[in-house]
Formats: C-alpha cells, structure tokens, sequence
C-alpha cells in the first residue's frame, strides 16, 4: 500500500504495564510501541486485556506499575479527560454516544477541548463566541462530509441504526483531531458492507489526517489487510508482537486462539 | 451514666422506626430497581385504613369496601392454594370468578351484618393489608407496567407523581383528623436494669414491642430473598429487566408481589408510628427522615436500613440532647441528612451497599 | 397552509444555528412578545397580573433554572426551595444592610449568593450519582429551611421571623403598581430565558448534555466532570436565586421561612417534568400549567355550583397533581414541549400525512 505519510518514530510507549481489579490479574509486564502514522492492532482471545490496556492508555484505569511515555514524555497520572486534551481520542466497544443529541451535537462536543470562549460571551452568544461556534461547526461539516453522514445530521443518534451509531462514534473521536487514535472493536456486530465502509474510513483517517491508530479487532482478515504492525495480548500478557505475516505464523498465537492448554 | 444510656437507648428505639419505613423502600429497590418515594404516602394510607376501620364514624361504605377488598384477598389466596395443589389442572374461569365474587360478596355481607361499630384490631389489620394489596395491583397496572423499560429517573419521579396521589386519596376517602390507634400494644413506661444503675433505664414498652417486630420482620425477609424461589426472581428483576424478561421471570407477578410485601411492612410502619402519635398526615412527613437512613445503609441492604435507622436514631437523640443548647433547636429536621452526606462523601455507595464499578 | 418552510433556505451556519430558524416561528415570537410587553399592561385586569401572570412569570424562571441542572446536566435536584430562601433572604439582607445599592444590583447579588451555596451543595455530586444525590439535595432544603427560621439574623430579629421587602425603587423610578412589578419581572425573565438558551446550545450546554447522557464516556472525551457539573449548579442556582429574590419581593411583599419548604421544590420539579425535561419552551408551559391547575380547581366547582370545602380541594389538587405527573411521564415522557414539537412538525406537512 502507499502512504502518503511515512512511519515516523515512537509516538507512545508503554513499559511493563500491570494491572489488576481485587485478585484479578488484567495485564501484566506489558510492553510495546506505537508508531507515528501507523496502524497497530492489538488482538487476542476474549479476556486476553486488550481492552483494559485501551483504558490504560486513556487513563480511566491506573496501572499499578509500569510507565507510559506519550510524545517523548513520561506520563504522571492522568485522568481521561487530561490525556484527551494530550491528543488521546477513543471510541468504544459498546457505543457510548450522548442518546439524547443529535449526529451534529455528538460531533460538536468532541471538539469542546478546541473551543476556549468564555461563559460571558457564551451567554450573549455575540462576537467572538459565535464566530468560534461556526468556525467548529465548518470542522465538524468537513468531517460529516467525510463520514457520509449529512443526511442525519439533526436526528437524535439514539434512533440510529447501529451501524451508523458507530460511525458518528468515529466522527465525535476525529473532531478532537487526535494524533492518537484508539477503535475498540470499531467493526463487531456489522455486516460485510459496512465493515467495508469502516475499513476505507479507518484507511483515509490515516491517510489524510495522518492519525496513528491503535485498533482491537476480532476479524482477523480486517487486522491483517489494515494493520502495519500487530500486538497479541493473551491472558494479560504479551505473547507476539511484528508485523501481520509474521504475526500469523507464530506457533503461540496460534497456540493462543486454538486453546492450547497451558 | 444513667441519662447517657438512656438518650442512646431512646435513640437506639427511635431508630427502630425509622428503620421499619426505610425497609420498604429497600425491598422495593432491591427488586424492582425503583426508588419507590410513595413509601412515606403508603405507611399513611395503611396506618389510616386500619384506624378509621377500627373507629365507629365512618360511613357504612367504607367497611364493605374494605370487606369485599378482603374477601377478595382470601379469594386469591383460595385460588393460588388450588395452584398449588394441582398444578396440572387449573381451575376453569368460571369457577374462578364464582369463588372470587362469592368471598367478596360473603365479606360484604358480614361487615354489613357486623354494622358500623369499628372493627377489632384482627379484622381490621388483615383487611387494611388487603388494601394494600390492592394498591399494589393497582400501582403495578395503571403505573409501572406501562413504564416498563424506562430509565430509573422516570421510574423515581412517577413515584412521587404516586405519592402526591395517595397522600390527596388517603384523606380523601378517610379523613384529616389525627386519630388515636389502639390495637392493645403496651405502652406503658417500665425501668430497666434497675439493679446495674440508680433508678434504672426508661423505656417504653412500645419501643421494645418495635423493635421485636422489626427484628422478626428482617429475619422473614432475609429468607424470603436469600431462599425462595420468588425471591432469586426479585433479585433477577433488579438486575435487569430485560434480561429477567427474556429468561420467563413473569414481571407483572414480581412487582405486584414487592409492591404488596412493601404494603405489610408500610401497615407494621403505620401500626408503630400510629400507635406512638397518633394517625395523622404528618406519618407521610415522618418517611423523609428515612431517606437519610436508606443512603447511610445503602440502598440494596436489608441489613443496612436496619443499621443505618439505629445510628440515625441514635445520632439525632445525642445530638438533640448535646448539640443543640449549642446551636439552637429544631436540628433534627436535617441533622440526619448532613450525618447521610458525610458518610457518602466518603463511602458513595451507603456503608453497606454494593460497591458501585465502573465499566466502559 | 400557512405553516412552511419551503423557500427559506439556509444559506449560512449563522442562520441554521438561529433560535428559531423558521420565519412563521419569528414572526409568531414576536406578536407574543408584543403582546406580553404592551397588550397584557394595558388591557389585562389586576387579578390576572397579581394572581396568576406575577407568579407565572417568576416561576418561570425558577423552572429555567432547575431545568438546567435536571433536564440539561442530569443531576436531580429536590432543594430547589431551600435554594431559592437563599435568593430571598439574600436580597432582602443585602437591600436592608446596603440600602445604596440599586435593586437589580441587589438581584445580581442575591443570585450570586445562591450560585455559590449551590456549588457547596453540589459538590457531593463529584462523588455520587443518581438518587444518593436526590436525598442529597434534600439535606441542602432541610438544612435551609432551618438556617432561615432559626437563625434570626437572616430575618434581622424580627419577632414573628416575617420579612417584608423593601419599595421596588430602580434608578429612583418606583415600581408599585401590578403591571409595572409585571413589567419587571417580564423583562428580567426575558433575558434569563435568552441566556440560558445560549448557555444550552453553545459549548457549556453540550458538556452538559454529555454529562446527563453517559458521564464516564463525556470525560473520555474530555470534558472535565468537575467543571461542568458545578458550573451547572452555579448557573442553575444563580437563576434559582433570582427568581426567588424575585418571588420575594414582587410576588410575596412580606413572607416567612414557609414560603419556600419542600412543596415549593416538588412543585418547580414537576413543572418542568411535565413541560419538558432539557427544554427552555418547556419550562413556561409547564409553570403556566401548574399556575393554573390550583386556580382552575377553585373555580370550576364553584362554576357548577358544587361548593367543596377548602380540605377537599386540596386533597384533591394533590390527587389531580399525583395523577398528571404519572400520566404525563406514561403519555409523554419528555413533556408538553415534546407534543408542542410534534403538533409543530404534523402542522409542516399538513395536510399531507407524510
């Protein structure tokens, strides 16, 4: 495939992360990379972490020991919405959209970080606010645009489809412009059609806008065609990590998804 | 030492009570998930019903009413003892109804006999409890069932739409007055533990006939959600509606059941509270101060509203007693909720309640 | 017919963002305020100003304020009576002890006075959720409640712990009769509902919106939990606090701790659930609701010449408010706002069904 952006270097390290809830050990002594303009997908059985290392990394969970190194920085102790103003934006498993606002305002709030008018003027809604309020609001149209989603702009998204629902999920995720981006799952439950559509919308966010994106996925003909690098978590550890052909023939994963006893 | 332990001990049987009213906002929560805000109306509605039915100056209507409601009961009752018997075989319709119609009618008949003279106190708490079987019924039909699957906000503020309706039908129907309530409890005064101190502990016999009941009542109900097979329903329903749906857990039968068991222990409320007072629309007030005990205990805990009533109780009598020449009167009407908040800002979920995790 | 749309087209994201982007809707706008402005001070009698318009307006604005906090923020809030004591006593304690400073001055204080006691109260709110918070704001009623009967110096020791507010006198013009107080109350609720609506659709209202919808997701996003919901609290309680300063002195004249208990909060939360919860438009509908459901239980029986006694009214004004809190949240869970935007939507594209 040709990028238009190169693979630069390491955007976000993660260094022997462990973490546990009471007795149950989620991850432990994890450890990998993320590069500048990839795509890396992280996969493994269910209960393997790999979702609990997403909410590591956007800071919902603390791990009790490891570190996290974001743009050449070791992190202290970050509440999610520090790491999103840090350039972190996520999607999730089971959509976690605002029910009661329509497509417009779902997007429009992702870009609340972006937005710096203060209360007065907000309340005269006059001058400066306004011209902010349009100002995002032509971002937030590029990005309707792009996702394909104009048409549905003013409907509440609680009376979308799913699969449309997932999609201004990844809108309310762009309008941040996040140089990380973290898909959980971005594609279950769709048919064949709309993975297709998800699979060309994840290639063009890391195209065009040059977004990393970190993603999890169980089908693995979608990891292998959009992956640059793959990570495989099982049992809360590390088992593999390289490139998808490689990745593919490693005896543990194998080993992993086929239920090797251990 | 004396005084001390008597201002504990009073507040220990104060808590008692505010215990009792807290118990059935617990039950109704743990199994249906509605934070039911009508509790307070229903100890007041329960606690009128018996009294105005055991006084000679209410309308004839009223006593066959409550008789047909009655003979209605132990219809039901009759039918699910058939049930029971013979699973197989369910009784027809027809007979149904014939059973049905003819205890309400005999009921009606008995108390028209009997005439308007008052019933005794075991005529008339089994038949205020089929009252409140019946508001139950009625709850369950005309409110929860056609808000099935609603947020739990919608859910809480329909109760206080229910409590509103039944504090203006309570008084409606029987009055405003305040009325005595004798069912033959003790209440008088006694000492105790005379030997251990100088003059001994006052207490009221009331209070300890109270607290007996609140310990039975909290045994009874332990078993009946640890142990039955009704009671894993309850707890599936609490869970999630849905899900409880969808595995066969007949809905409707669950409320109507909590509803009606939260009626009885709203009547064991009414009884106490009327007993001590007097039956008045204050009664309906009195619940507000349960709200604090429920959050102090958690809101899913059986145990926890008993608990949290006695330190409550306790907490509000000391510090009537040893705060107020500081701060001035009348500090009961919040203290028990600042005591709630304070316990909150450090433990959320009350001091027994399930521990609240958050997932994405 | 009349109702249409077709042929204005937006042509900029200024105007599509507008309050009311439909032509016939400002025009409708604008007779209404025409009317309240000039035709309801001219032509409208005493009782109608004094009785129901005076209370309608002011309530209102306190219904704006709990909207925010409930239907906007999601944090429910029984304490809307004790909040607005504060505004109240706030105002007549700043009039009595600063006789120099202007009245409006005095208002603006008064709800600055409330927005911090509604931040103190909110921040239990940080650390605990849903119906927790519900008793916790009934602490805040409570508590008020008590400050306010018992502690004298708030009513500056009179005897009978009654207050009167002071003549409504702003910059030396002296408002003292029904429809100049009318015409104040109009005008200050006005600009209240135009802030707030500005406040619910820019940048602080979307946080909002995010937090009431799903609040770990809103700050996954980042909007800091924090911020928005003490900042709906101060504004909810700024304007809780006006309107109660408001209540006070243009309404009540001479009042007592009473004016304000818990019915007041029961009250105010079911005008806007029965207006519409997240709804500006809501909360006049449902606050003229509410206004006249008393009145019209006084009259009606009166009209058909069944006299019910006092008692009975009032037992049956609870039935009748019991009963349309349940019916309105079975039939119309989002309120009159709610079946006002349907009417509005089936008027679009009568008289053909789609």
């Amino acid at each position: 495939m040709e990028r238009t952006r190169p693979i630069g270097d390491v955007l976000l390290q993660v260094d022997d992360i462990s973490l546990s809830f009471g007795g149950v050990q989620a991850l432990s002594g994890v450890s990998f990379d993320i590069r500048r303009h990839e795509i890396r997908a992280i996969i493994g059985p269910n209960g393997a972490g790999k979702s609990s290392m997403l909410n590591v990394i956007n800071g919902f969970y603390h791990p009790q020991q490891g570190r996290i190194t974001f743009k050449g920085q070791t992190r202290r102790r970050m509440r999610p919405h520090e790491t999103s103003s840090q350039g972190i934006a996520r999607t999730f498993q089971n959509i976690a959209l605002f029910r009661g606002m329509s497509t417009l305002d779902n997007i429009m709030t992702g870009r609340l970080l972006k937005m710096h008018r203060n209360f007065l003027w907000q309340a005269l809604w006059w001058g400066p606010a306004e011209r902010e309020e349009i100002e995002h609001r032509e971002h937030v149209e590029r990005i309707i645009d792009f996702l394909e989603i104009q048409s549905i702009r003013k409907v509440p998204v609680g009376q979308l489809p799913y699969g449309l629902q997932k999609r201004v999920e990844l809108g309310r995720a762009l309008a941040a412009e996040p140089e990380l981006l973290l898909l959980d799952e971005p594609m279950a439950g769709m048919n064949v059609e709309e993975k297709e559509d998800m699979c060309r919308f994840i290639l063009d966010v890391n195209d065009e806008f040059g977004t990393t994106i970190a993603l999890i996925e169980h089908d693995m003909g979608v990891v292998m065609d959009l992956s640059d690098r793959v990570v495989v978590l099982d049992y809360g550890r590390k088992i593999a990590d390289g490139s998808p052909d490689a990745v593919r023939g490693d005896q543990k994963v194998i080993d992993a998804y086929l239920g090797v006893s251990h | 030492m004396g005084p001390f332990i008597e201002v504990v001990l009073g507040g220990l049987l104060a808590g008692v009570l505010y215990s009792l009213v807290a118990l059935g906002f617990v039950l109704i929560f743990k199994a249906s998930g509605v934070f039911n805000f009508a509790q307070g109306a229903m100890v007041l509605f329960a606690a009128l019903s018996l009294v105005r039915l055991m006084g000679d100056d209410v309308g004839m209507g009223h006593y066959v009413g409550a008789a047909a409601a009655t003979g209605l009961a132990a219809g039901f009752l009759v039918l699910m003892g058939w049930r029971r018997a013979r699973p197989q075989t369910p009784m027809p319709a027809q007979a149904r109804w014939t059973v049905l119609i003819a205890l309400a009618a005999l009921g009606s008949a008995l108390a028209a006999l009997h005439g308007a003279k008052g019933w005794s106190g075991w005529v008339a708490v089994p038949a205020a409890a089929a009252i409140m079987g019946f508001l139950a019924v009625a709850i369950e039909r005309l409110v929860l069932r056609p808000l099935v699957n609603q947020e739990p906000i919608i859910l809480f503020m329909s109760t206080i739409g229910i409590a509103f309706f039944i504090d203006g039908f309570a008084q409606t129907i029987w009055g405003s007055e305040i009325y005595t309530l004798d069912l033959g409890i003790p209440k008088d005064p006694m000492f105790l533990l005379e030997s251990a101190f100088e003059g001994g502990i006052l207490v009221n016999q009331l209070d300890i006939f109270a607290a007996v009941m609140a310990g039975v009542l909290v045994v009874v109900l332990a078993v009946f959600f640890q142990k039955t097979r009704i009671g894993r329903a309850l707890r599936a329903v609490a869970d999630d509606h849905q899900a409880a749906q969808s595995v066969g857990i007949p809905l409707n039968q669950i409320w109507i059941i909590v509803w009606t068991v939260a009626g009885f222990v709203a009547l064991a409320a009414g009884i106490v509270w009327g007993s001590k007072l007097g039956v008045q629309f204050s009664i309906a007030q009195v619940a507000l101060k349960a709200l604090p005990v429920l959050i102090l205990g958690g809101l899913t805990s059986v145990p926890g509203a008993i608990i949290g009533g006695l330190m409550i109780g306790t907490g509000e009598k000391l510090a009537e007693v040893y705060l107020s020449p500081f701060i001035g009167g009348g500090i009961e009407n919040w203290f028990a909720y600042v005591l709630a908040l304070f316990v909150l800002l450090f433990r959320p979920q009350g001091l027994f309640g399930e521990r609240i995790i958050e997932r994405i | 017919m009349i109702y249409r749309e077709a042929g204005q087209f937006k042509t900029t994201y200024r105007a599509d963002q507008a309050v009311f982007p439909i032509l016939q809707d400002r025009v409708a706008l604008l007779l209404i305020l025409l009317g309240a402005y000039v035709g309801i001070p001219m032509f409208a009698s005493e009782y109608l100003v004094v009785a129901i318009l005076i209370p309608f307006l002011i309530l209102s604005m306190a219904a704006i304020g709990l909207n925010i906090l409930v239907g906007y923020c999601g944090q429910i809030s029984l304490g809307t009576g004790g909040f607005m004591a504060v505004g109240a006593y706030a105002a007549y304690n700043f009039a009595l002890r600063v006789p120099e400073l202007n009245l409006i001055v005095v208002f603006l204080l008064a709800g600055g006075a409330t927005a911090l006691v509604g931040i103190l109260f909110g921040i239990p709110s940080l650390r605990i959720k849903g119906f927790y918070l519900a008793v916790a704001t009934l602490a805040a009623q409570f508590f008020l409640d008590w400050l306010f009967s018992r502690v004298q110096w708030f009513t500056n020791y009179t005897p009978s712990g009654s207050v009167a507010a002071p003549p409504i006198r702003i910059f030396g013009y002296y408002f003292g009769s029904p429809a100049e107080r009318y015409l104040l109350a109009l005008l200050l609720v006005t600009i209240v509902a135009l802030v707030a609506k500005n406040l619910v659709r820019g940048r602080i209202g979307r946080s909002w919106m995010a937090i009431r919808d799903m609040d770990i997701a809103a700050e996954i996003i980042g909007i800091r939990p924090m911020f928005a919901k003490l900042s709906a609290f101060a504004v909810s309680s700024f304007i809780i606090g006006i309107s109660g300063a408001l209540w006070a002195f243009l309404h009540l004249g001479a009042w007592e701790p009473l004016a304000f208990d818990i019915n007041r909060s029961f009250n105010l939360l079911f005008m806007i659930i029965i207006g519409g919860l997240g709804s500006i438009l809501g909360c006049f509908l449902g606050a003229a609701f509410i206004t006249m459901v008393p009145i019209a239980l006084n009259q009606i029986p009166a009209m058909l010449g069944v006299p019910i006694s006092t008692a009975t009214a009032s037992h049956l004004e609870l039935m009748i408010f019991g009963a349309l809190i349940v019916f309105f949240l079975i039939a119309e869970p989002h309120g009159l706002a709610r079946l006002w935007a349907v009417g509005k939507q089936k008027l679009r594209l009568w008289p053909f069904p789609h």
